[in-house]
């Protein structure tokens, strides 16, 4: 790393940053069960933070405590230095989109958008130019005499949108923003919510569960399961550099293997692994101890395929059969049996047109996978 | 062919159906407009009875009483059962709340004439310590109908409020307002509608009741199920007759009415839609 740094797009890097909700050891129980284990977090300003999970790992509960509508069992939450651990929703700096967006359905589309300005006590004319603002901005000015029933539903989403963002929230709490549009429409939207939050500087805190979604929208993202966070980081780290076998195989496919570490230099570790026989090794040292017990986690479009055997050494590598292939067009999917029968995929970009048609590699040929020195993750837990 | 069979088949069973139902009413109205006294022995056609019932000024007394009592009980109903309905569902799991929402139904299973014993017993017993009701009549009726009637406006309204998304009154806090704006701005005027619905049921329920108004009445006090029943009691009567098809008469312009108001509803949002598609 260079000495001179430009925190202003990580703030979380910046050790003099001062984190904007501050998460300190908060717990969640429903009666004896526990939602939320014991978390801190620190998320900072301007942030669009992803919180991702399975369902029922806790994640929306997390997100009501942000908004006040459960009261942490232990812990406290900071925001923008004062505490809210025991305010109430209506008191605190924060609006929430609901997932199943909660439109008032007996008020027009631009009575929803100023209900929060009006609780406010906010002069009629402000509130009326302040509607019209948020309604030309999310592109719904013809609707605002309809109510939420006569509207599609990402014309719903969109008055959703803007009845949460009208009354300029310290922090935007979002919970699976996209999860009722079809797979078009969140696509397209996802990248408007990404330039609206751009454009206002507002902290997005959006809840998940889906991976590619978060790895698109957000700067950080917070793996969750069972109620704590299993790792948190930039979609980068978390893909590149998972820290469990868990996240590895929550974000993206990974193939793994098992073994023991052999050798523990300080510029390079080997992996010996018995199924499928194979040398891993890895290009840099960690801190681990020789003997334990790891597993490798090797993502699919960083393994090579090939007919000849590669020509450095015999480690990363494993010899393989073509068990299945999609072809998909830019990318072809390769699912090759090794040893015992396991199976590893493999993507692999087609960037030579095949001749006459016949793609370079078929079914039930024998092939060779193998990988850089840096490619492989080694995950103890 | 199968299909024409079926349809004969059930051609036949609803025509059944309807005669089952309808061929008493049928009779009723006839019979109201027969000019002889004795019921069952047709004697031409005639309005007098009409006349006779009109004249009556014991039954525009009845009827008065029933109605007075009727919308007095719908609204007390409406208001508690709206408040029990709002307490069992919005309130969390409270104390003792499974027993609250049990006992509230208490009267829904309940046979009248144990209800109707009781509240007498009720009445009693406070005119023994307090000396209230001095006398029982509207007052006493009025009582009685409301702790059934608000029991079934409990369960409208509970009903209701399960299906109504908890998250619209979250949305409502989360946008500042405070419970009491909760209440007025989203919770009630999303219960309107059963509200409307449990206020007539009440309003029903009470115009209906013969027994429970029986035993909680006092001399002087007769609402109108109660008259009929009385004058009935000594035989068929062709005054009864002819306030009975009044009765069916109001009924059938009330669920016309009813049916014309939702139809104009629904016209108003579909042009309501079509206007702001135009615009
Ligand atoms: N009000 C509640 N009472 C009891 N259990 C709850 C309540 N809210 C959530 N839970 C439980 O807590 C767990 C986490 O819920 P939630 O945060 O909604 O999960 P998700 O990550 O799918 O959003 C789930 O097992 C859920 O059943
Ligand atoms: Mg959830």
């Amino acid at each position: 790393m260079s000495a001179i740094q430009n925190y202003e797009d990580r703030p979380w890097m910046d050790p003099e940053a001062e984190p904007f909700i501050k998460i300190q050891s908060v717990s969640k129980l429903f009666g004896d069960f526990v939602a939320v284990d014991s978390v801190d977090l620190e998320i900072y300003k301007g942030e669009l933070f992803c919180l991702l999970g399975g369902s029922g790992c806790g994640k929306s509960t997390l997100l009501r405590m942000l908004a006040g509508f459960e009261m942490p069992s232990s812990g406290s939450i900071m925001i923008d230095g004062a505490n809210m651990t025991d305010v109430p929703p209506y008191e605190r700096p924060v609006n929430m989109m609901f997932q199943s967006y909660a439109l008032f359905p007996h008020m027009t589309v631009e009575k929803n958008v100023a209900y929060g300005l009006k609780r406010d006590g906010i002069a009629a004319d402000e509130i009326g130019k302040r509607v019209e603002e948020m309604l030309s901005m999310v592109e719904l000015t013809q609707f605002r005499k309809r109510k939420p029933h006569q509207l599609s539903g990402g014309q719903q989403q969109r008055v959703a949108l803007a009845r949460s963002l009208i009354k300029q929230p310290k922090v935007l709490l979002l919970d699976e923003p996209l999860g009722a549009l079809d797979k078009r429409l969140r696509e397209q939207t996802q990248y408007e919510l990404m330039a609206l939050q751009d454009q206002l500087g507002i902290t997005f805190v959006v809840v998940t569960h889906d991976q590619e979604e978060a790895m698109t929208l957000s700067t950080r993202i917070a793996v969750m399961d069972l109620g704590r966070f299993q790792q948190i980081g930039t979609p980068t780290e978390i893909y590149e550099f998972p820290n469990s076998r868990l996240v590895a195989k929550f974000i993206g496919n990974a193939n793994m293997f098992e073994g023991r570490v052999t050798e523990n230099s300080p510029d390079h570790v080997t992996v010996e692994s018995h199924d499928p026989e194979c040398q891993f090794y890895i290009d840099h040292g960690m801190s681990i101890q020789k003997g334990s017990k790891v597993w490798i986690a090797l993502r699919p479009e960083k393994i090579n395929i090939s007919k000849e055997p590669p020509a450095n050494g015999n480690a990363n590598v494993i010899k393989g059969m073509v068990h299945d292939i999609g072809y998909l067009g830019g990318t072809s999917t390769y699912r090759v049996q090794i040893g015992d029968g396991r199976i590893v995929e493999i993507t692999s970009p087609n960037q030579v047109r095949p001749k006459d048609g016949t793609p370079p590699i078929d079914w039930d040929q024998e092939v060779y996978l193998s990988w850089h020195a840096s490619s492989s993750v080694v995950l103890n837990k | 062919m199968n299909t024409g069979k079926r349809s004969k088949f059930l051609f036949s069973t609803i025509c059944f159906g309807m005669a089952f139902l309808y061929i008493p009413i049928f009779l009723l109205i006839v019979y109201s407009f027969n000019a002889s006294k004795i019921v069952p022995v047709w004697g031409g056609f005639s309005t007098r009875w009409y006349g006779v019932l009109f004249e009556s000024e014991e039954i525009w007394a009845s009827v008065a009483l029933s109605l007075k009592i009727a919308s007095v009980n719908a609204c007390f109903a409406t208001l508690l059962g709206t408040l029990a309905g709002l307490a069992l569902v919005r309130f969390g799991s409270f104390k003792g709340r499974t027993l609250f929402s049990g006992m509230i139904s208490a009267p829904l299973v309940m046979p009248e004439v144990i209800t109707g014993l009781s509240l007498l017993l009720l009445f009693i017993t406070l005119k023994e310590f307090i000396g209230w009701p001095d006398s029982r009549g509207f007052n006493t009726i009025t009582i009685a109908h409301i702790t059934f009637s608000m029991a079934y406006v409990a369960v409208i309204i509970q009903s209701r409020l399960a299906g109504m998304a908890q998250d619209l009154e979250e949305a409502a806090e989360d946008l500042g307002a405070r419970p009491f704006r909760i209440l007025t701005d989203i919770t009630l005027p999303l219960l309107a509608p059963g509200m409307v619905a449990g206020w007539l049921l009440a309003f029903t329920l009470s115009l209906d009741d013969l027994i429970i108004a029986s035993f909680v009445s006092g001399p002087g006090a007769v609402t109108l199920p109660m008259l009929i029943y009385s004058r009935v009691k000594l035989g068929l009567r062709p005054d009864i007759n002819a306030l009975a098809t009044i009765i069916i008469l109001a009924v059938a312009i009330g669920v016309l009415l009813a049916a014309w108001i939702m139809f104009r509803q629904q016209k108003q949002r579909e042009l309501e839609l079509k206007m702001s598609e135009e615009s």
